[in-house]
């Protein structure tokens, strides 16, 4: 027991007393509130470097701390605590999530200078880091499962932070709902432990999957990966992710790029252990991380709304993650080696496309921005390094990440590491096609700039800007708090991948907790890695023959097929409407016709035919005398006739 | 004389009686069929005492004279109440126990 344990709960206090202050403090914090959010961002941050430099002091075995705080819910037979567990693991997210979200804090400071909820806004920035935080430090999955609603809630409130729109309420409502699908899915898997393992603390639950049945290991896998699908945006839950835009550009960047998004790979690899017992679901996995690289790429390459073009690139970006995960211990680490160098990237390109929105009127549509280079030269910098470092140019972070990735799955071994491998590669020109046409269109050829519109007309002005209607827009660099964030992520992007794996750095620290094996691919690194080249010249060429030497319409034209879906997200808006909404109104339908017909049916015919039996039955009462006396007589007669009877025989 | 015939006699009494109590409409002419066949069976306790020679059946004809007395009491001040309502003694005027 060292002091630095007692440290961990700080990580954790520290946002989340910033967010009470904010949130309970009231409007004679409006002034100084984002100053306030900031510092206890940034003491997390502190906390969490004092913590790194503590871990790397030790031998690489007793690197893992641990804190109890409490026991949370201490009944017979079920133990729950609240500890902290900080590993490499968790390190790494704690560097990143305090990291990138300290320099966001400093970017929205600029970026809702305008926005007289601003104060709001930070509150629900720090609210997020500490579910974040909470969610990587637990040493449970009672306690993750926290974090993971908390962070479920910060998002539902950051999108939405807008409200006054109603398509950002809507899209709120939409990420929030479509969450709870893979929040059930986490809920369930969680009581599947306990009834199986007795606890759900990480140590003895993982430790435990050998001697457990591959079945039930197989359908916790499962109902991990659909929570993973619902929190990453995968296949099939990802709808909510585009519309996810809708909130405030620093939110994206935060939220739906560098961290909550990728709390699906965390608990995917820090559930290792069962994945690697339970091979179906493990194949599952790299499956799903396949199919939605693809799927999030195409999106990507059709949406014109530079956010949602970044935001398909974030889903097809954790594609390869799931992927990396999918591929048991020859992938955990690089999924988390790309899912850090994507946090800086990734964050990079939604502040550059902030800072853009910014100098243009808060135009979003990418055909109406054009030439922007000259006139926001840090920003076209910025942006430029994160593009290169996505597409994966030789020698910045994405290459260095990726081309392990794609290394991987064709380690994997056999047809599936051939088809994975394959998928993977694709989605390394589909990216360099579509990252290309992000840039082109915004930053080179001629200018398309349209006049702003109506506000009146165009619900979705950001606030607190002012936007003259008919004005052209006078796109300019944003200010320093806004810059500086972004040249801190493009030195994140250019030199991250490098340093990680310089003597396999990343990997070594990373091997204690994650497992870690070499794979050993049936075609050799070299040639993969000029695959990869290649795949991204050949993406990059498409790109530019499409984009930059012809002029850019600045209407959308119809485009072909495949284009008009993915323009509407590949249908799956329409898929779930048709399936899910249509099928669910059919269900209840038919659910309610047979309640009504069979089994109010049963009850009302059996109350018809006695009222029906009643009613024929009164009619015997006529109230004569007589008749009584008639029926008293029968009876009687009958009665001694019977008797006679009885004797008789 | 052979005590059978009482029987004969009690039974013929009773028919009388039970027909008087289905097919007349007066209630005074019904009230004095209802004694006719008590008296019947008053009639056939006597005689079956006779024949078996106990004296159990002429006991329960007093006993059975005293209730009938008693019912008469009862009887006849519904009937004059029943009279005085609805001037008519006609058991099927009186016919409101029905639904």
């Amino acid at each position: 027991m060292t002091n630095s344990e007692n440290l961990i709960a700080l990580l954790v206090a520290a946002p989340l007393l910033g967010a009470v202050v904010l949130l309970c403090g009231g409007r004679r914090l409006d002034r100084s509130g984002h100053w306030i959010g900031t510092l206890f961002a940034a003491a997390s941050f502190v906390v969490g470097a004092v913590l790194f430099v503590d871990m790397l002091g030790k031998g690489a075995d007793e690197r893992a701390m641990h804190q109890s705080l409490y026991d949370w819910i201490p009944v017979e037979g079920f133990q729950a605590d609240v500890a902290f567990q900080l590993d490499q693991l968790s390190m790494t997210f704690v560097l990143l999530i305090t990291g990138v979200g300290s320099l966001i804090h400093v970017y929205s400071i600029g970026y809702m200078e305008h926005d007289e909820r601003r104060r709001r806004f930070f509150g629900y920035l720090n609210l997020f880091l500490a579910a974040m935080l909470l969610l990587v430090l637990a040493d449970n999955y009672l306690l993750l499962y926290v974090g993971w609603e908390g962070v479920g809630l910060a998002s539902y409130l950051l999108i939405g932070f807008w409200q006054h729109k109603p398509s950002a309420a809507t899209a709120a409502k939409k990420a929030f709902l479509v969450n709870r699908v893979g929040d059930m899915g986490l809920s369930i898997a969680i009581m599947l432990m306990f009834t199986t393992f007795g606890t759900f603390t990480f140590g003895p639950v993982l430790e435990a999957t050998g001697e457990t049945s591959e079945g039930t290991l197989t359908a916790i896998g499962l109902l991990l990966l659909l929570a993973a699908c619902g929190k990453s945006a995968q296949v099939p839950l990802q709808s909510w992710l585009g519309d996810a835009m809708e909130g405030p550009t620093p939110v994206s960047a935060l939220i739906h790029a560098a961290t909550m998004v990728t709390a699906g790979v965390y608990l995917i690899t820090r559930s290792g252990a069962i994945f690697n017992a339970a091979p179906d679901a493990q194949l599952a996995v790299a499956v799903v991380g396949a199919v939605t690289l693809i799927f999030g790429a195409i999106v990507g390459c059709a949406k014109d709304d530079i956010k949602k073009a970044l935001a398909g690139s974030t889903m097809s970006q954790i594609g390869y993650m799931i992927l990396a995960a999918g591929l048991g211990p020859i992938g955990y680490a690089f999924a988390i080696m790309h899912l850090v160098t994507h946090g800086f990237f990734k964050a990079g390109l939604f502040l550059g496309a902030g800072s853009v929105m910014h100098g243009m009127n808060d135009e979003v549509d990418m055909r109406k921005y054009g030439g922007l280079r000259k006139y926001m030269p840090i920003t076209f910098v910025t942006f430029g390094l994160g593009y290169l470092a996505i597409i994966g140019f030789p020698g910045l972070s994405g290459f260095f990440s990726k081309d392990k990735i794609i290394e991987a799955a064709f380690a994997k071994g056999g047809t599936e590491g051939w088809i994975l491998g394959c998928t993977a590669l694709l989605g390394a020109a589909i990216t360099a096609y579509y990252m290309t046409r992000v840039m082109l269109l915004t930053f080179f050829g001629e200018k398309r700039w349209q006049p702003a519109p109506d506000p009146d007309k165009a619900p979705s002005v950001e606030p607190g800007i002012e936007v003259h209607p008919g004005e052209m827009p006078h796109p300019h660099e944003s200010p320093k708090s806004m810059t500086i964030p972004m040249v801190v992520l493009a030195f994140g992007s250019v030199f991250a991948g490098g340093l990680f794996s310089l003597n396999d750095s990343f990997v070594n620290w990373l091997k204690p907790v994650t497992e870690f094996e070499h794979g050993h691919p049936p075609i050799s690194a070299t040639v993969i890695t000029s695959a990869t080249v290649v795949a991204l010249v050949i993406g990059l060429g498409i790109a530019y023959v499409q984009y930059g030497r012809r002029p850019v319409p600045t209407l959308a034209p119809r485009g072909s097929l495949l284009t008009r879906a993915a323009r509407r997200d590949l249908l799956q808006d329409d898929f779930n409407h048709v399936v899910l909404v249509r099928g669910g109104e059919h269900l209840t339908r038919s659910l309610v016709y047979v309640d009504h017909t069979l089994v109010d049916g049963v009850v009302n015919g059996t109350a018809a035919s006695f009222g029906g039996l009643s009613g024929r039955l009164r009619k015997l009462q006529n109230g004569y005398a007589r008749t009584y006396a008639v029926s008293m007589f029968g009876g009687t007669a009958v009665l001694i006739a019977a008797t006679l009877l009885m004797r008789a025989v | 004389m052979n005590p059978v015939n009482y029987l004969y006699l009690a039974a013929l009494l009773f028919t009388i009686g039970a027909a008087g109590v289905l097919i007349r409409r007066n209630a005074i002419v019904v009230f004095m069929c209802i004694e006719l066949m008590l008296n019947a069976c008053n009639l056939t306790f006597v005689a079956f005492s006779r024949m078996h020679g106990n004296l159990d059946g002429q006991i329960i004809a007093f006993f059975t004279m005293v209730v009938a007395a008693a019912e008469v009491v009862v009887g006849l001040a519904i009937i004059v109440l029943l009279f005085r309502s609805r001037h008519s003694a006609s058991v099927d005027d009186a016919s409101l126990m029905k639904l």
